[in-house]
């Protein structure tokens, strides 16, 4: 590709009200454009998964890095923050003698906020950058126009696999985290409060209850709790492909790719999961 | 083949009819020099010779315009191809030259529709593919190899699977055969199927790297080869290398290439018209001879000692 050349006229007076318009109305543009993309690859990312030839292999080497590579950071997240929520819970529910209640406030911050939105950061940071990082490389290397030489949709063959692993993935990581945490709690319960490890559970399990059922047995947490970690992978994944792909400039452009897909997930994440929240609650009243 | 490519001066006849492969370099490198400048030469009669005789070879008509642009136009923030029009004929090779910047590379992106012009057609086979939908260019595509300026192996990838690629994705043939055509395609590269074949890209040179990128293109049998700046950042030796490889490859199987170079010393030796590209135009088009014969100020600087 070649090099964009200096423009040959450009305007003195950069602060000139009509340029300032113009410039305005370019950035206007480019959002509109960028939010088309986004959008338009992820619904392509999503409809091919329904379309031959399947890369079975690529995805499931995407679910193994995406999924069991990041159990490590997950298990570790997850046990420190039930810890620390049952730490200070203890000492707020302290001050009105309801210390029992430890189990219940864990489990339901846990499993319908914490679980799924620290699982999301923390894969946000770690395959979301991975995946600009690599897309952006294969597109700085020509490897993007080698696919397409090749005969090969690398939105086929590169985001499909990754997206469909993250929104697999994602769910059972948010699990294995919420249960963790909750494991967390425990033990702060038990060897710091004091609480029977029994009466813990029993609170836990309480909670579960009261939140009411989607389809007469599924606890409605547990709904709330699975359909964000859901988004939040597609988020993660499709951000991190949208950024790797449009790479350019070479490494500098690499390393751009990796910091706006971290940012924009990240924050993606924060912002969805409070409309997400908003709508979930108004349809699973307990 | 046009026939004043045939005419270059010191031509030999070919000694035996099994040809010596390629030297692989040796500490020794004035010998292999010599003996790669004994193999260009042959090489190059070989083909004279070739062309003496009724050529029936597949793809090789000479009369029939395999690729060709024409009036393309194409902008992005500033034009960068205005009115360009060229064609390749069955089983030549065509070498567009030009200075860094005028939009050589954009050619081939153009031809392999990866880039739709603005204005005029691109036809492969007398084919408009400018009008085509993104399936339908996947289609087309398999027609073509391109060898890409950094070679864009798949770096995830061995050897083996890289040159397997465009195989598994596009044919029925079982892992044997396809492992066969990869032995073969390496062979054909000058590079040792058993060696390399479980290598990843990192762990070659970049002259081994760029063979496997032309190994990869041609696994799928095409018509049509491209290439982006092939011998671009290599050592002297490993460019008469590709260069050789290139005449084989046209020599041997018919191909009809476009190949996008700065390297005017390798473009002489292979092309069979030079297209000189410059101020978004074809400045020039014609044989090397024709090239070398012109008047024209510009591309006598070009030309340059040459």
């Amino acid at each position: 590709m070649q090099p964009p050349r200096r423009k040959a006229y450009r305007h003195n007076n950069l602060h000139h009200p009509y340029l300032i318009l113009e410039r305005l109305n370019n950035s206007a543009k480019n959002v509109v454009y960028a939010l088309q993309e986004y959008f338009a690859l992820a619904g392509k990312a999503i409809g091919f998964i329904f379309v031959k030839p399947f890369y079975a292999s690529d995805t499931i080497q995407q679910m193994n890095a995406i999924g069991v590579g990041s159990l490590g950071i997950v298990l570790l997240t997850g046990f420190f923050t039930g810890m620390v929520l049952a730490l200070q819970m203890s000492v707020q529910l302290q001050a009105f003698g309801q210390t029992a209640l430890i189990g219940r406030i864990i489990a339901g911050s846990m499993i319908r906020e914490l679980g799924p939105v620290l699982a999301g950061l923390m894969v946000a940071g770690r395959v979301g950058s991975g995946i600009a990082a690599q897309l952006g490389s294969m597109r700085v290397t020509e490897q993007i126009d080698a696919l397409n030489t090749l005969g090969t949709d690398p939105i086929k063959k590169l985001v499909t696999p990754r997206v469909l692993a993250a929104l697999i993935m994602l769910p059972l990581l948010t699990v294995i985290n919420d249960f963790v945490g909750i494991l967390g709690g425990n033990v702060i319960a038990t060897f710091y409060v004091g609480l029977p490890s029994s009466l813990y559970w029993r609170t836990v399990y309480e909670q579960m209850l009261a939140g009411g059922f989607t389809l007469r047995f599924i606890p409605n947490d547990f709904v709330q709790g699975l359909i964000k970690p859901f988004v939040f992978g597609g988020i993660i994944s499709v951000t991190g492909c949208y950024y790797g792909l449009r790479t350019t400039g070479g490494t500098e452009g690499v390393g751009l790719a990796t910091t706006r897909t971290v940012v924009t997930a990240s924050v993606l994440i924060l912002v969805v999961d409070y409309f997400l929240t908003q709508i979930m609650l108004t349809l699973f009243k307990p | 083949m046009s026939d004043d490519r045939r005419n270059k001066p010191e031509r030999r006849v070919p000694n035996a009819p099994p040809q010596p492969s390629m030297p692989r370099r040796a500490g020794d490198s004035g010998r292999v020099r010599a003996a790669i400048r004994d193999e260009l030469e042959t090489l190059a009669e070989a083909g004279a010779e070739e062309q003496a005789q009724p050529n029936e070879k597949e793809g090789r008509d000479p009369a029939r315009k395999v690729i060709a642009l024409d009036n393309v136009s194409l902008a992005f923030d500033e034009p960068i191809l205005q009115d360009v029009s060229f064609a390749a004929r069955g089983g030549e090779t065509i070498v567009v030259v030009g200075e860094s910047g005028t939009g050589k590379s954009t050619i081939l992106r153009l031809i392999l529709r990866l880039l739709v012009p603005d204005k005029g057609r691109v036809c492969i086979d007398g084919q408009d593919i400018t009008e085509l939908t993104f399936d339908e260019a996947l289609e087309v595509r398999q027609k073509m190899g391109m060898v890409f300026q950094g070679a864009a192996l798949f770096d995830s990838m061995t050897i083996h699977d890289n040159v397997a690629y465009p195989l598994r994705e596009h044919t029925d043939l079982s892992e044997d055969e396809i492992e066969a055509r990869v032995r073969e395609k390496l062979d054909f590269v000058d590079l040792d199927p058993d060696k390399v074949m479980d290598q990843l890209p990192s762990e070659l040179s970049g002259g081994m790297r760029k063979r496997v990128g032309v190994a990869r293109g041609l696994a799928n049998n095409p018509e049509i080869m491209l290439y982006d700046e092939p011998t671009s950042g290599l050592d002297p030796l490993t460019t008469a290398t590709i260069t050789y490889l290139i005449i084989k490859l046209q020599r041997e199987l018919g191909v009809t290439s476009v190949v996008v170079s700065h390297d005017i010393r390798s473009a002489f030796r292979m092309a069979s018209k030079i297209a000189l590209l410059a101020n978004r135009k074809i400045s020039f088009f014609g044989t090397p001879e024709e090239m070398t014969g012109s008047d024209d100020p510009y591309l006598r600087e070009f030309l340059g000692g040459f």
